[in-house]
C-alpha cells in the first residue's frame, strides 16, 4: 500500500544523509533469504516476460524468435487500442472522485465527535473487504429490475439505469464501486496530512474572522497538497491495474466496453494462450504505469517548486 | 450553545452521515440479502427486513463438503505465504535498515507497481514445467509476490525508528549479530511485526487474480470459489450473498479489532513522505 510513498521519502532522506559510508558488510546474512525469494518470484518473472515478448509462443507449439513483431502488432490491434482508452478514462475518474471525496472525509474525520473510532473502522471496511465478495453484491445491486440502486433512483424520482449492463454507463458504474472502495485510503493519507499541520495559522485566521471554507481553501488545502499528490499517485497506480472488481462484475463487457489493458492481458494470456503477445502487452503496460508515475512525480516537483517560488 | 456552534455541529453530523452511510448501508444490505429467501430477494419494492429469515443460506454454504476444502486452502495459502514472508522479510527489513541500503527498495517499488498478471505468465509456465499445478504450492509461492514486499517494507520502517544504542551495548557485551537481532531488536519491533503480519494476511486472503489462473478444482481458495458460484447459481442471491459474507468476514473482523495497526501500516509511509 504505502510502498511508493516510502520509496519517495526514502530517496529523499538518502540524499540528505551521507551516513552510508558506515555500512557494515555483516548484515548481509539477514538479507540473503529475502534476496533469493525476490529474485525467484519478482526478478526472474520480469526477465522471463521481457524475453518471452520477443517470442512467438502459443501453448503446445515450440517457440520461435520473432524480434519486435509482438510489439508492432499492438498499434494495429483494435481491441488493445480500445482497451488503452478504457484504462485511461477508468483511471482518471478513479483518481479524481476518491481524491475529492477522500479529502472531504478527512476534514470530517479530523474533527472530534463521539463514536469516531468505530465509524472510522466502518468507513475503511470497503477497502479491506475481499474485492470479489463485494463485487458480487454490487452486481446484485446493479441489477436493472431487482437491484436496489434503481429502486433508490426511483425514490429520488430519477429514471432507472442499466448500470454495468450498458456500454455507455459501464465504466462510470465500475468507477462508482472503485470510488466506494478506495476513498478510505485517500482519507487516511490526507487525514495524516491534516493532523500534522500547525495550529497557529488557524488561530490567527480565526481572529481575522475567516470562515471555515476560507480556512480550508487558503490554509488547509495548500498545506496538504503534498499528501494529495501522494494519494493521487497511489490511487493512479492501483486504478490502472484494477482487475478484481472489473473481472468479477463485467468480465470486460458488455461486449468489450469495460475491457481495460489488464483484462485484455488476461484474455490474451489465459484464454487465447498467446503468451508471447501477452508478454509484450505486459511490458508495454508496465511502461505505461511507470510513465504515469513519473508524470505525477514530475507534477509534484513542479508544484513544490512553484510553491517555493511564491513564498519568497 | 450559540447558534453558530449548533449549526457547526449539525453540519458535522451531516458530513459524518454522508461519508459513512455508503459503507454501512452496503454491508447492511449484504447481510439482508444473505438472510432472505428468493421470494424476498426478488421482491419489488425491495424488502429489507424479511418476515422469515433464511438462515439455511448459511447452512447450505457451510454444510457443503467443498466449502471446508476451500476454507482449508485459503488458510494454507494465506498462512504459508504470510509465514514464509515473515521468515525472510523481517530479517531483511532489519538488514536493510541497519545497512541504510535504501536503493534496494527500488525492487519493492517495482513489485508495487507491477500488475499481478505479469508475474503469472512466467510463473505459470514454471509451475507447469515443475509439475506443481495440482498442489497448493504455486499459490503459496506466488502470494509471496504480495506478502514479501509488504513485510520488508513495514519492517524497514520500524527498525529504522528503533534505538540503535541498545544494540551497540549488546554488541559490546559480546552478543553476535544474530543474538542482537533475536533478543534486542526483535522484541522492540513487536508492534511492527503485528502490522506487517496483519496486512500480509489481509492482502493474501483477498487475492483473487492468482487463484483464477493457478487453482484447479481441488485447490481453489475462497475468493475463487465464490466467483465460481456466480456462474452456477446466477439467480439464487441468498446463498451467494451468504458465501460472500463468510469469505470476507475474517477480514472485516480483523479491520474492526486491529484498526489501529492497519491504519498505521497503510499511512506510515504517506505521512513520512509528505
Amino acid at each position: 500500500m504505502s510502498t511508493i510513498v516510502e520509496q519517495v521519502s526514502g530517496a529523499a532522506s538518502e540524499a540528505a544523509a551521507p551516513e552510508r559510508a558506515l555500512r557494515p558488510p555483516s548484515y548481509w546474512p539477514f538479507v540473503v533469504p529475502a534476496l533469493v525469494t525476490v529474485l525467484a518470484v519478482i526478478i526472474f518473472p520480469w526477465l522471463f516476460t521481457i524475453w518471452m515478448s520477443f517470442q512467438e509462443w502459443k501453448v503446445g507449439s515450440p517457440t520461435t524468435f520473432v524480434g519486435l513483431s509482438n510489439y508492432s502488432r499492438l498499434p494495429a490491434d483494435p481491441r488493445f487500442v480500445e482497451s488503452v482508452g478504457h484504462t485511461l478514462s477508468y483511471t482518471a475518474l478513479s483518481v479524481l472522485l476518491p481524491l475529492v471525496l477522500g479529502t472531504f472525509a478527512a476534514v470530517v474525520f479530523h474533527a472530534r465527535f463521539p463514536g469516531r473510532g468505530l465509524l472510522r473502522a466502518l468507513f475503511i471496511m470497503p477497502m479491506m473487504a475481499t474485492p470479489v465478495a463485494i463485487a458480487l453484491v454490487w452486481t446484485m445491486m446493479f441489477h436493472p429490475q431487482l437491484g436496489i440502486l434503481n429502486y433508490l433512483l426511483s425514490l429520488a424520482g430519477l429514471p432507472p439505469q442499466l448500470w454495468v449492463f450498458h456500454p455507455g454507463t459501464v465504466i462510470p458504474s465500475l468507477v462508482l464501486v472503485e470510488t466506494w472502495q478506495w476513498t478510505p485510503l485517500v482519507m487516511l493519507i490526507v487525514l495524516g496530512g491534516i493532523a500534522s499541520l500547525p495550529t497557529e495559522p488557524y488561530e490567527s485566521a480565526q481572529i481575522d474572522g475567516a470562515s471555515t471554507w476560507q480556512m480550508f481553501r487558503y490554509i488547509t488545502l495548500p498545506l496538504i497538497m503534498p499528501f494529495l499528490f501522494i494519494a493521487a499517485m497511489i490511487r493512479a497506480i492501483d486504478a490502472i491495474k484494477s482487475f478484481d472488481i472489473i473481472f468479477a462484475i463485467t468480465q470486460g463487457g458488455p461486449g468489450s466496453a469495460s475491457e481495460t489493458i489488464n483484462l485484455y492481458l488476461y484474455s490474451v494470456a489465459f484464454v487465447y494462450y498467446d503468451l508471447g503477445y501477452a508478454s509484450a502487452i505486459a511490458v508495454v503496460f508496465f511502461a505505461l504505469i511507470v510513465a504515469l508515475t513519473a508524470l505525477l512525480l514530475w507534477l509534484r516537483r513542479r508544484a513544490q517548486w512553484n510553491a517555493l517560488g511564491s513564498d519568497t | 450553545m450559540s447558534a453558530q456552534t449548533l449549526l457547526g455541529r449539525l453540519a458535522l453530523a451531516l458530513g459524518v452521515f454522508l461519508i459513512v452511510s455508503p459503507a454501512i448501508l452496503f454491508f447492511l444490505w449484504m447481510i439482508s440479502l444473505s438472510v432472505k429467501f428468493e421470494v424476498d430477494n426478488a421482491a419489488y419494492p425491495p424488502v429489507f427486513w424479511p418476515e422469515h429469515f433464511a438462515w439455511k443460506n448459511y447452512g447450505d454454504v457451510l454444510s457443503s463438503n467443498r466449502f471446508f476444502t476451500y476454507f482449508k486452502n485459503s488458510l494454507l495459502v494465506t498462512g504459508g505465504a504470510t509465514f514464509l514472508a515473515m521468515l525472510v522479510g523481517v530479517p531483511a527489513g532489519y538488514g536493510i535498515a541497519r545497512m541504510a541500503a535504501h536503493k534496494s527498495a527500488i525492487v519493492i517499488l517495482i513489485a508495487r507497481i507491477t500488475p499481478g498478471l505479469s508475474y503469472l505468465i512466467p510463473l505459470f509456465l514454471l509451475f507447469q514445467w515443475l509439475g506443481l499445478l495440482g498442489t497448493l504450492w504455486p499459490q503459496i509461492i506466488i502470494h509471496l509476490v504480495v506478502t514479501v514486499p509488504i513485510v520488508i517494507w513495514i519492517m524497514i520502517g520500524y527498525f529504522e525508528t528503533t534505538p540503535i544504542e541498545l544494540e551497540e551495548a549488546a554488541r559490546i557485551d559480546g552478543a553476535t549479530r544474530w543474538q542482537v537481532f533475536r533478543h534486542v531488536a526483535l522484541p522492540v519491533a513487536k508492534p511492527g511485526l503485528a502490522v506487517a503480519f496483519i496486512l500480509a494476511v489481509i492482502f493474501s486472503w483477498n487475492n483473487f487474480v492468482f487463484g483464477i489462473v493457478l487453482a484447479g478444482r481441488e485447490t481453489r481458495t475462497l475468493p475463487v470459489a465464490v466467483y465460481n458460484m456466480i456462474s452456477f447459481d446466477q439467480l439464487s442471491w441468498g446463498p451467494l450473498a451468504a458465501a460472500a459474507l463468510i469469505v470476507t468476514l475474517p477480514v472485516l473482523l480483523l479491520t474492526v479489532f486491529a484498526q489501529r495497526q492497519i491504519v498505521a501500516g497503510l499511512t506510515a509511509g504517506a505521512v513520512k513522505g509528505g
